[in-house]
């Protein structure tokens, strides 16, 4: 465990070093700010015409999610197989450390930057929580947080899983980015039109969990499950191309 | 300490090495020596826990390198030959990092103290992408060195240094070597005369001799050779020698110098000294020639290590 940490921690401080990590944080929190203006000028308008109802900040980490489709990819690409391409890897490997501390360790820190810039868009309900009587949701809230933690871990450890095949770090952020691409867009598209079979993909879409349910309050277990098994399988797809490295 | 017994590793339908069998003993330097892709790295790599083999066992530290990789991997240093290092961290960080995944206790004093060790102590707060190629083997050489490892695994760890610190670092692992298991690889001949009790010459994935560098010599040799040198004229010289009993070869040299050979065991040195001043000569030298670790190389590795 404590070898997880003192690479999470590592790489969280070595995101401060790029300019790449700035670069992503700017590109969710910019369209975040704006879009949270927009919900507020929307509602105040509505107010002022004596409709609409009361607005709560679900859309925005809605949106949160959607941007780390194509940002959290950004964030793993180099992750492990910047590793490999700078021999460093052979470093890693003969250290004192498991496969899967090295796969946690790189995880973990992705996840502290990410929970770092989620901890910075709480600013958001809190503003809501003093403009709308009679306050926000909060049991909502912590709901749709609680997603947003969940569907992250799972996109950075596919991330991270991804990012062990590869020694080049662009490979790694086309085919992390072709992945979620098909699992939040291509695979619910035929689910439309067909009807069992139609729930089963909707349930592996990678949005619909957080959408549909986390999103709106209701924490399913299937929900959770979902995501932790991918994040789960992300680790081990990782863990499982160092170990193939080793014998090749 | 390393104990190697039927170690073999092929990649894909290409055997890197076969069948190799060594030991190395605490408290001895024992050099690797061959040509590019002789399989000295690849051996390096299964004894540091990197990559298992095929075929074979090795136990180092006491513990066997595939099914105790981890303590293993505790007990080893290790310098790979490419020093792979994280150019945008500042030295010290990077020590500390190193230190803090093999849990050294009080980390900051042990990285000033092996800094001391490499003389890199004054470079600690510079980041490691700015530092010369031999400034960063030290700083990869510092890493190996920071746990106090019993065996010590060094790739070429002398390349790129310049002559100073190419004596400074031998004299770092003459040092270590007293107490500890070193290992290590190298293509500088006389680095493995000078530094190692016993080299290991591998060709083709084998091991094509073992032994001590001076017994390697006088294996090889079958003979030995000196070399006369008189004052003045000396064209009959040859004869002069050739009349000794057991002299084999005699050969003139364009400098006026008469080289000679004797079967090894029985030293003619005294018998022909005595010649030479018998046939009126003054004699001004008469020097044993060794075989150089050069030519010992090429004699095992020139003709696919068949000639011995």
């Amino acid at each position: 465990m404590k070898n997880i940490w003192t690479i999470a921690k590592r790489e969280y401080d070595n995101y401060f070093n790029s300019p790449l990590a700035y670069v992503v944080a700017f590109a969710i929190l910019l369209p975040l700010g704006i879009y949270f203006s927009l919900i507020l000028y929307v509602t105040a308008q509505n107010s002022f015409m004596g409709g609409g109802s009361a607005p709560d900040s679900t859309p925005i980490n809605w949106l949160f999610v959607f941007l780390m489709v194509f940002l959290s990819p950004a964030l793993t690409m180099r992750l492990l197989s910047d590793e490999a391409r700078m021999g460093t890897l052979e470093l890693m490997l003969t250290a004192p450390i498991r496969d899967f501390e090295l796969v946690a360790g790189k995880w973990l820190g992705a996840m502290l930057f990410v929970l770092s810039i989620a901890l910075m868009t709480l600013v958001f309900p809190i503003v809501l929580e003093n403009l709308v009587s009679p306050g926000i949701d909060w049991k909502l809230m912590i709901s749709s947080y609680i997603g947003l933690v969940l569907i992250c871990a799972a996109m950075l450890a596919i991330g991270v899983g991804i990012s062990a095949i590869f020694t080049n770090q662009f490979a790694a952020y086309f085919v992390t980015l072709g992945l979620f691409f098909f699992l939040w867009f291509m695979i619910s598209l035929p689910a439309n039109y067909l009807q069992e079979a139609g729930q089963v993909l909707n349930y592996l879409s990678l949005s619909y969990h957080f959408s549909q349910n986390l999103n709106s309050g209701s924490m399913t277990l299937g929900g959770i499950t979902y995501y932790l098994s991918l994040t789960a399988l992300g680790l081990f797809v990782g863990t499982t191309a160092i170990e193939i490295r080793r014998w090749r | 300490m390393i104990k190697v017994s039927g170690l073999t590793k092929d990649y894909g339908a290409r055997r890197a090495i076969n069948n190799l069998n060594f030991d190395a003993q605490q408290g001895e330097i024992v050099g690797f020596l061959g040509p590019n892709g002789a399989g000295k790295t690849t051996t390096m790599r299964i004894l540091t826990g990197y990559m298992p083999p095929t075929d074979g066992e090795a136990i180092v530290a006491g513990y066997d390198v595939v099914e105790e990789s981890l303590e293993v991997r505790k007990r080893v240093g290790y310098l790979p030959e490419t020093v792979p290092l994280y150019t945008d961290m500042v030295v010290f960080e990077y020590l500390k990092y190193m230190g803090e995944l093999r849990h050294i206790p009080n980390v900051d004093d042990r990285v000033d103290e092996v800094l001391d060790m490499v003389g890199l102590l004054e470079r600690a707060n510079g980041y490691i992408g700015n530092l010369s190629k031999g400034m960063r083997q030290r700083v990869g050489l510092a890493q190996a060195l920071l746990h106090r490892p019993e065996v010590l695994i060094l790739d070429e760890p002398t390349i790129g240094l310049d002559p100073g610190q190419v004596v400074e670092v031998r004299e770092l692992i003459r040092n270590i070597g007293k107490e500890r298991t070193v290992l290590l690889s190298t293509h500088l001949l006389n680095e493995a005369q000078n530094l190692c009790d016993r080299v290991l010459i591998i060709n083709k994935g084998r091991i094509v001799a073992e032994d001590t560098t001076e017994n390697l010599q006088a294996r090889l040799l079958g003979a030995e050779r000196v070399v006369v040198r008189v004052r003045g004229e000396a064209d009959e010289l040859p004869e002069t020698v050739m009349k000794v009993k057991g002299v084999q070869k005699v050969e003139s040299h364009s400098d006026g110098s008469v080289e000679f050979e004797f079967a090894s065991g029985k030293d003619l040195r005294p018998e022909v000294a005595k010649q030479i001043i018998k046939d009126g000569y003054d004699l001004l030298e008469l020097r044993p020639l060794g075989m150089s670790l050069e030519e010992i190389f090429l004699e095992l590795t020139g003709n696919d290590g068949k000639k011995k």
